[in-house]
């Protein structure tokens, strides 16, 4: 019996080995090194504040996750197409890289095919991420991994030039954090290229967002430690988004419509402008509450604004868009707003008010979304009333908004 | 039984007796301030040797009311104190005097007698006299915390396959291996061993501070009937020993987390006891899973706790699901889920579990069952 027992054993070992051997012939052109792993482990388990920790070029095989805990590092490689991180065969940990340490540095590499979040920096300060390029290279899966690039409770960050593909929940990701620039990168395939969520002080600009579920999105969210405001998106290319959202049902973002450009959902105080934002066919902008989120308001915390307040559109440049909605009820809805052949116009808002905040039955400047933006209209969609009276709102967002003020990294991120 | 046969065993035991006392003697534990020994034994916490594990003078074991799971994984705790004792705290973990040593040892039954690598599970073994009888298991790795001037700092050793010592692996390793369970079942899975930093994610409870903080050394944990000394209440048996100071009437009535697997205490509390254990280094409002705003420790309650939650930043986590616990609706809570599932994007806790803690799971699905309301 023993004997069938080992036997058996010895066989099925055998034949993973065999498989083993055929997958990596078959998949890879290089194969990737294995023995990097624990010479790496060691360079960030000994790393020193100063230090600088070179990823040579070539693709580097880990089979579970990689942490970094100590302050001043960078750790730099090749290029993003030079040197890569693969976590093709991970066992353990929920992320390739974490990082929980202030002042770090990282560039020119590549992270692939996590089984969570593939770079992932909590609660650290002066954080730059540059060059980083984080992939699941099996294109767009709700198997693949949440965030690509996601830094949660920093200050001062600084990510450009990145390029973040096939991110299950946001390719670049900002969460619960203050002070940050998020420039030049370029994310596609993802469900939410770009995510700003719960964070006070954004400038995102000069980034390329396309072929996500959506573009560029600024969140609040309840029962975090703090919400967020004052994010200003420009100078982006965001356009057609339209992959089918294959996102993780329950998550805030499995209700993004395909095709959807630039979305702000309860957050406050965000300027959209000197974009080009086209051919999103769902619509180009999206204003919305918690209440369009697919959120509970149950477990909502009580002090959380759901109301997105201080949205200020202008000298956007819009093309196409709005033509072919995600889902049955938008598919309705553009119906009987445009007509079978016609447009959800540019900005689609839910129309969801705090009437609490009204002055004189409406609400102040200050409050509403507020459009210069030429030719370009607001889509009422009359959520609070279930859609039954959606209208194009010819005035009433004929308003302008103080500009916020550019961001500053400071310390050692200063320009 | 012949003369001679009874002559054999009693110079056979003999031995044994006399081997053990020179082991015994030479066993000193000690505290290395700066340096990190490559040999587990050259801490002297303990010895192994011909079947047995010995412990160090003055070592202490101890256990908890829940533990932590660690797939499957018996564990051995021991607390060495060089000088003074450590210091009652009602709420937070004990404050440790410096030098003070803390191990914990992983070790599993063995599957029969010919795979090294085929284990299944059972109860602890006992400690008796200092001694730990080793036939039949096997030695998985050794954590050490060792309180030093600077703060905790956390060591893992792997054991030898002859398991005679355990050698510091910083970088941790995966072990391939099976575990099979009583009823027959058996599955292959990846015993992992923490690295340093690994080790140090779980243990910063509090991630804005990043300080490394035991975490079973709670009141709540400790304070349960000594499995070593079955006579008294653990922290009696620590106070008798000069291991706590404090005040000695705080420390009796202080609050008591309870054994997941009594049937007599009411689910509720049992389930409390093995989320907080579990999960709340991590999920406490300052500690690293902070970001989630889901909060396990004792008195959390309402959406904190998870009733009616919406994930945030959860991704696979969510499992599709709405919220983290639907009362009454074991099939729609996110948290059980995120227990049941081994993929690692996706699992709780995020390290150190590859299998399926079923019993875990049963509890907190008759937990989640019997909780009245709806999510709306």
């Amino acid at each position: 019996m023993k004997y069938w027992v080992v036997k058996f054993w010895v066989i099925s070992t055998m034949a993973l080995a065999f498989t083993a051997c055929g997958k990596q012939t078959a998949e890879e052109t290089t194969p990737a090194d294995a023995s990097y792993q624990e010479t790496l482990m060691v360079q960030l388990l000994d790393a020193k504040p100063g230090d600088v920790i070179d990823i040579p070029e070539g693709v580097f095989a880990f089979d579970r996750s990689l942490s970094l805990t100590v302050d001043g590092v960078t750790i730099r490689g090749q290029g993003m197409d030079k040197s890569v991180l693969s976590f093709k065969n991970q066992v353990a940990g929920a992320e390739g890289l974490l990082v929980t340490a202030n002042d770090f540095t990282i560039e020119d590499l590549a992270i692939e095919d996590t089984k969570g979040d593939a770079l992932k920096i909590s609660e650290g300060e002066n954080i730059i991420i540059r060059r980083v390029r984080t992939e699941w290279t099996g294109g767009p899966k709700t198997s693949n991994g949440a965030y690509g690039i996601y830094p949660v409770q920093t200050k001062n960050v600084l990510m450009e030039e990145n390029v973040a593909i096939a991110a299950a929940d946001a390719g670049l990701y900002i969460g619960q954090s203050q002070n940050v620039i998020v420039r030049n990168n370029r994310a596609e395939y993802n469900v939410a290229g770009i995510e700003i969520e719960n964070t006070f002080d954004a400038d995102v600009y000069g980034n390329v967002a396309t072929k996500n579920t959506g573009g560029i999105l600024v969140f609040n969210m309840p029962n975090l430690k703090q919400p967020g405001a004052r994010t200003r998106v420009f100078n982006n290319e965001v356009y057609e988004n339209n992959t089918k959202n294959f996102g993780h049902e329950g998550t805030p973002v499995a209700s993004i419509p395909a095709g959807s450009g630039v979305v702000v959902n309860s957050n406050d105080q965000v300027e959209i402008f000197d974009n080009d934002i086209k051919d999103n066919k769902t619509a180009n902008v999206i204003i919305a509450s918690i209440f369009s989120s697919g959120i509970s308001q149950d477990g909502m915390q009580d002090d959380f604004d759901p109301y997105p307040e201080g949205i200020y559109i202008y000298d956007n440049r819009f093309e196409g868009g709005g033509n072919n909605p995600d889902g049955l009820e938008l598919q309705a809805l553009k119906i009987a707003v445009a007509g079978p052949m016609g447009s959800i116009p540019d900005i689609l808002w839910d129309g969801y008010v705090d009437e609490e905040k009204f002055v004189d039955g409406a609400l102040p400047d200050d409050m509403r979304p507020c459009v210069q933006n030429g030719e370009a209209k607001v889509l009422n969609v009359d959520g609070p009333n279930n859609n039954k009276s959606p209208r194009i709102v010819d005035d009433g967002h004929d308003c302008a908004l103080e500009k916020l003020p550019a961001i500053t990294l400071t310390g050692a991120l200063a320009e | 039984m012949k003369p001679s046969v009874q002559l054999f065993i009693a110079v056979l035991a003999a031995g044994v007796f006399l081997s053990a006392c020179s082991q015994e003697k030479t066993l000193t534990p000690a505290f290395f301030p700066h340096e990190n020994p490559e040999a587990l034994s050259d801490w002297g916490m303990f010895s192994a040797s011909k079947g047995v594990l010995q412990l160090g003078e003055g070592v202490t074991p101890y256990d908890l009311a829940t533990p932590l799971f660690s797939d499957y994984a018996l564990k051995l705790r021991t607390v060495w104190i060089p000088g003074g004792a450590a210091q009652y705290d009602a709420d937070n973990a004990f404050d440790f005097p410096l030098g003070t040593v803390i191990t914990k040892t992983f070790y599993y039954p063995l599957q029969g007698n010919t795979d090294f690598n085929a284990v299944t599970y059972g109860p602890d073994r006992t400690v008796n006299n200092g001694v730990m009888k080793l036939e039949g298991y096997r030695l998985i790795e050794t954590r050490i915390l060792v309180r030093r001037e600077e703060g905790w700092a956390a060591l893992p050793y792997v054991w030898n396959d002859e398991q005679t010592d355990a050698v510091l692996q910083r970088t941790g390793a995966i072990k391939p291996m099976t575990l099979h369970r009583p009823d027959g079942r058996s599955e292959d899975f990846s015993y992992l061993v923490p690295n340093a930093n690994q080790c140090a994610a779980c243990h910063a409870t509090n991630a804005s501070t990043k300080e490394i903080q035991p975490i079973g050394m709670k009141a709540r944990h400790l304070n349960k009937r000594s499995t070593f000394n079955p006579s008294v209440g653990q922290l009696n048996d620590w106070i008798t020993l000069g291991l706590l100071s404090g005040d000695f009437d705080e420390a009796i009535g202080a609050s008591a987390n309870v054994d997941y697997r009594d049937g007599t205490i009411p689910v509720a509390i049992r389930a409390r006891s093995y989320l907080d254990i579990n999960c709340s280094h991590c999920h406490n409002p300052n500690g690293a899973a902070d970001t989630s705003g889901l909060d396990l420790e004792p008195g959390a309650t309402g959406p904190a706790l998870g009733v009616c939650k919406s994930p945030i930043a959860a991704g696979g986590g969510s499992g599709g699901l709405p919220f983290d616990i639907v009362p009454g609706a074991t099939d729609q809570s996110i948290t059980l889920f995120r227990m049941e599932t081994t993929d690692p994007g996706a699992m709780m806790p995020e390290l150190g579990r590859a299998i399926t803690h079923e019993e875990g799971v049963e509890l907190i699905s008759s937990w989640i069952s019997a909780m009245d309301g709806d999510c709306g």
